[in-house]
């Protein structure tokens, strides 16, 4: 069975159906990207793949169990995280305090432990340090670790987006247009992690993304948004070759 | 009777809430800015207002002139030195905290200038108003023409927004700031006059306010303030005639409370009526929702 | 890594350092007699504010919400720990014990009102949940000048009306009495006792934002949204730092109550005006900066009362310093300004963090 299978998904805004019998079926590990024209309802998907919205029709199944309509926090728990296509990091925060926030449900102590620095707090608080670290070196933010993420290069805090989205251990990670703002040397870079990542996490990744590079460099299916609906999808390279997908998004 | 001349009574009270919270809510739908020193902006022009006449010795029609001259210049000055470098600032506490310094601004400086002691406000109305039935219900000049301003006020400012350019110009930076610069829109201008109006109706309340209650300390406008601020709300913050109704509620809420079920508990109940607002139906009366961008 | 710990935990010490120096010369001046009796009778207001300002740190500088109703878990914990201790007064007459017992009882019921009214007005945000918070403060004021209570030998007696309302026997006694509030409350507050509160502050907000559970709600602060995204329960933590900062207010309550002989809840001491005056503390000690609350505190209160002639113009100074350092310190151009001209400055900030 698919990791996530998602069917007749559907939300309206005052009338204007945003996104409309959305069908998607992505299996263990795949690198799945979802294109489609600015307005196309992608970011909405996410939003309503990750309870921002709820969605007025349709179904969500992750793994096996049924998420439709359950709270982010319910969601994230049963394993989703996401990205955002503005970058929201704790800005006041430092770098690794953003991913130990990541870490913040998979290591546990009690609030009057915390505030008596009892053993457990130590301890756990180091494996916190630890595993954290070891993130950011994946994404080569280790160096960074103690600066203020608002004072961070824009194509690291993207990273570190990641990286925080990451800690939470998820079965499926949504990336909103990672590539956004970078340069090409930037992206490349970017697109070795997330391949990394892929194989090094066992991850399961669906992606937004304009960067045609970047889609057809890394993603295996695709599914392409237009108006709301599903337009096309299957194989990255059957996809981008249909001629209705050009003529719609690729071929102006 | 005595109900019919509590209602009155509340409905009087409850236009001076309303005519400060058209001000309030003016402000927030344009600047999103609670501007928690409205309510001194009142105390000012009764200051004013009560200087002209007894200092210079003019007539209260010059009086109530001076006061919204004065406070109309106040709060573009306000607006202009102290909100306006903060519109644009990440956190919307910046401005809601400058707000209450402002507020405590305008206390002092009354308090230095004019002094502690509570000064008794003459009445700029002359007329003793009207008696019914047979002399049971006496309904006071204050009364009917607090009333009577507060509608036209309403009407006035309804027809401006609807039919004036300027007061399209001002409902369009209330619905998107970026859009209507792009459309050619003065939005600092059309800022500045939204403040100029708000604090001028303040002077006009706080003449009509103090002529009906008239004890005048650097401090009269503080209460009032925040409980036109709770009428705003009650009525849908951003909404006129959502101000509007939700100032006359609060008025007859506050004196019937005062009336038949305490008057040291007339305070608490305005306020829960706000807590009860906020928690059942957020946008208030007339208020539309805004969904939050993710 | 360690370094950076270190200078986090080297932060820390500092604070606890310069409140420790603080009580120990105060209390050598007081000792040797070189303490006017006016300054001496300043010290346990001066702890009392330095709690209220920590505490609404917590809640303004950690959760970033702004709370305006500070005054009102004050008044709670007073009223509740000043009750139990006069119906106490007799009963235990260790002064030590009777003293926990009602400080314990204060922060609880502080606490209590702090989860009551959480719970509804954390739902709301900015500049609504600013006003409400005003709101519960104000009606918290109101309701304990109306509220009446005797005892006799029947037991307990309430009314909301007025003493004769009470019904009591004639052995009875008025224990709260409306406007007149409480009378004969001990005078158990002490400066020790004070700065043990203090500390214990202290320990409690510092451990609490480096912890698992202060990260998390200062994530709320940053980005409610992304915090949400990765798992966190903001409710659950808006709540928490909020009811950890209403019931440390109790505390300073409990402290104000202990050091008066009458209680009584008036404008001055736990209207709005005064959760105001808290947070004049907190933004000029710099929203966020537990050190920054401490010494504004300290300063704040003691200034006006060393230099008379100034009393006049000390809310006036008060109110134009507030405007300037939130235009200074938040205002788009005045950042770019700063980040020009005073890039040194930054560096060195940056350094302390």
């Amino acid at each position: 069975m698919a990791l996530l299978e998602v069917t007749n998904l559907g939300i309206s805004f005052g009338g204007l159906r945003a996104v409309n019998a959305f069908d998607i079926s992505i299996e263990k590990e795949e690198l799945y990207g979802l294109i489609g024209p600015n307005g196309a309802g992608k970011t909405t998907v996410f939003n309503l793949l990750t309870g921002v919205y709820k969605p007025d029709s349709g179904k969500v199944i992750l793994d096996g169990t049924d998420i439709t309509g359950k709270k982010t926090i319910d969601i994230s728990k049963s394993g989703i995280a996401r990205t955002f296509q503005n970058i929201r990091l704790f800005k006041q925060l430092s770098v690794l305090d953003n991913v130990k926030v990541g870490l913040h449900n998979k290591h546990h102590y009690s609030t009057a432990e915390g505030i008596l620095r009892l053993p457990r707090y130590r301890r756990v608080e180091r494996e916190m340090d630890e595993q954290a670290m070891e993130l950011l070196k994946v994404f080569h933010l280790d160096q960074a670790a103690h600066l203020t993420a608002a004072n961070l290069p824009y194509g690291e805090q993207r990273r570190l987006e990641i990286a925080r989205a990451l800690a939470t251990e998820p079965k499926l990670l949504l990336l909103d247009e990672p590539a956004a703002g970078m340069n090409p040397n930037e992206t490349g870079e970017l697109m070795d992690m997330i391949r990394f990542v892929r194989e090094n996490f066992h991850m399961t990744i669906l992606l937004i993304e304009h960067d045609m590079k970047l889609v057809s460099g890394i993603c295996e299916k695709l599914t392409v948004l237009n108006f709301g609906e599903v337009l096309a999808q299957g194989a990255t390279s059957d996809v981008l070759n249909d001629p209705q997908v050009i003529t719609a998004y690729l071929g102006e | 009777m005595s109900f019919i001349s509590y209602l009155i009574n509340g409905l009087s009270l409850g236009s001076v809430y309303a005519i400060i919270a058209l001000g309030y809510t003016m402000v927030y739908g344009i600047a999103k800015m609670l501007n928690f020193a409205h309510g001194d902006v009142i105390m000012i022009g009764a200051y004013i207002a009560l200087l002209t006449m007894s200092q210079a010795g003019m007539s209260p029609a010059i009086a109530v002139v001076a006061a919204v001259i004065v406070c109309t210049v106040l709060g573009v000055l306000i607006e202009r030195i102290a909100y306006k470098p903060l519109r644009n600032a990440s956190s919307s506490l910046a401005v809601l905290i400058t707000a209450i310094g402002v507020s405590y601004l305008l206390q002092n400086i009354a308090l230095l200038v004019f002094g502690a002691n509570t000064q008794t406000f003459p009445s700029v109305i002359t007329w003793s108003g009207i008696s019914l039935a047979g002399g049971q219900l006496n309904i006071s000049g204050v009364t009917i023409v607090t009333i009577a301003a507060c509608l036209i006020i309403m009407a006035v400012l309804m027809t401006f927004v609807q039919k004036t350019k300027p007061g399209q110009a001002m409902r369009a930076v209330s619905e998107d700031k970026g859009a209507a610069q792009l459309m050619g829109i003065n939005v600092n201008g059309t800022i500045a006059l939204t403040f100029a109006i708000g604090s001028a109706l303040a002077a006009i309340a706080g003449v009509l306010l103090c002529s009906a209650y008239p004890s005048l300390t650097p401090y009269t406008g503080a209460m009032p303030g925040i409980k036109a601020f709770v009428a705003a709300v009650f009525g849908g913050i951003g909404s006129i005639p959502g101000a509007f109704i939700g100032g006359l509620l609060l008025g007859i809420i506050e004196i019937l409370g005062r009336a038949y079920i305490s008057s040291q508990m007339a305070d608490a109940l305005v306020f829960a009526v706000l807590i009860v607002v906020l928690l059942v139906k957020p946008t208030g009366l007339l208020g539309k929702k805004i969904q939050e961008k993710v | 890594m360690l370094k950076k710990m270190n200078k986090n935990t080297k932060s820390n010490l500092i604070t606890y350092g310069m409140v420790i120096a603080a009580f120990v010369i105060m209390q050598v001046l007081i000792s040797t007699g070189s303490v006017s009796s006016l300054l001496e009778g300043l010290m346990v207001p001066l702890c009392i504010y330095v709690i209220l300002a920590v505490s609404l740190n917590l809640v303004v500088g950690i959760l970033g919400e702004l709370s305006l109703g500070h005054a009102g878990f004050m008044c709670v914990g007073a009223f509740s720990s000043a009750f139990f201790s006069k119906c106490m007064r007799d009963v235990i007459t260790v002064e030590p014990l009777r003293f926990l017992l009602a400080l314990l009882i204060g922060i609880a019921v502080a606490a209590l009102f702090g989860i009551l009214i959480g719970i509804p007005v954390l739902r709301l945000k900015g500049d609504y949940l600013a006003i409400v918070t005003l709101a519960f403060g104000e009606i918290i004021k109101n309701l304990v000048n109306v509220l009446f209570i005797g005892r006799d030998s029947n037991g307990f007696h309430f009314s909301t009306k007025d003493v004769m309302g009470l019904n009591m026997e004639p052995d009875g006694t008025v224990i709260i009495s409306g406007p007149q509030g409480i009378t004969g409350t001990p005078k158990d507050s002490t400066f020790l006792i004070g700065f043990i509160l203090v500390l214990i502050t202290l320990f409690i907000v510092i451990n609490l934002v480096n912890s698992r559970d202060g990260r998390a709600i200062m994530s709320i602060r940053d980005n409610r949204i992304a915090a949400e995204s990765v798992g966190i329960n903001v409710t659950k933590y808006k709540l928490m730092a909020f009811t950890i900062s209403a019931a440390l207010a109790g505390g300073a309550g409990v402290l104000y109550a202990h050091n008066l002989s009458t209680l009584t809840a008036n404008t001055n001491n736990f209207g709005y005006n005064q959760s105001i005056m808290i947070l004049v503390f907190v933004v000029l000690g710099g929203i966020g900066n537990i050190r920054g609350s401490i010494i504004a505190a300290v300063v704040l209160t003691l200034l006006p009362e060393l230099l008379r002639g100034l009393a006049d113009y000390r809310m006036l100074i008060y109110a134009i310093v507030l405007i300037v350092m939130m235009l200074f310190n938040w205002a788009p151009k005045a950042i770019e300004w700063r980040e020009k001209h005073l890039s040194f400055f930054r560096k060195k900030k940056e350094a302390v963090k």
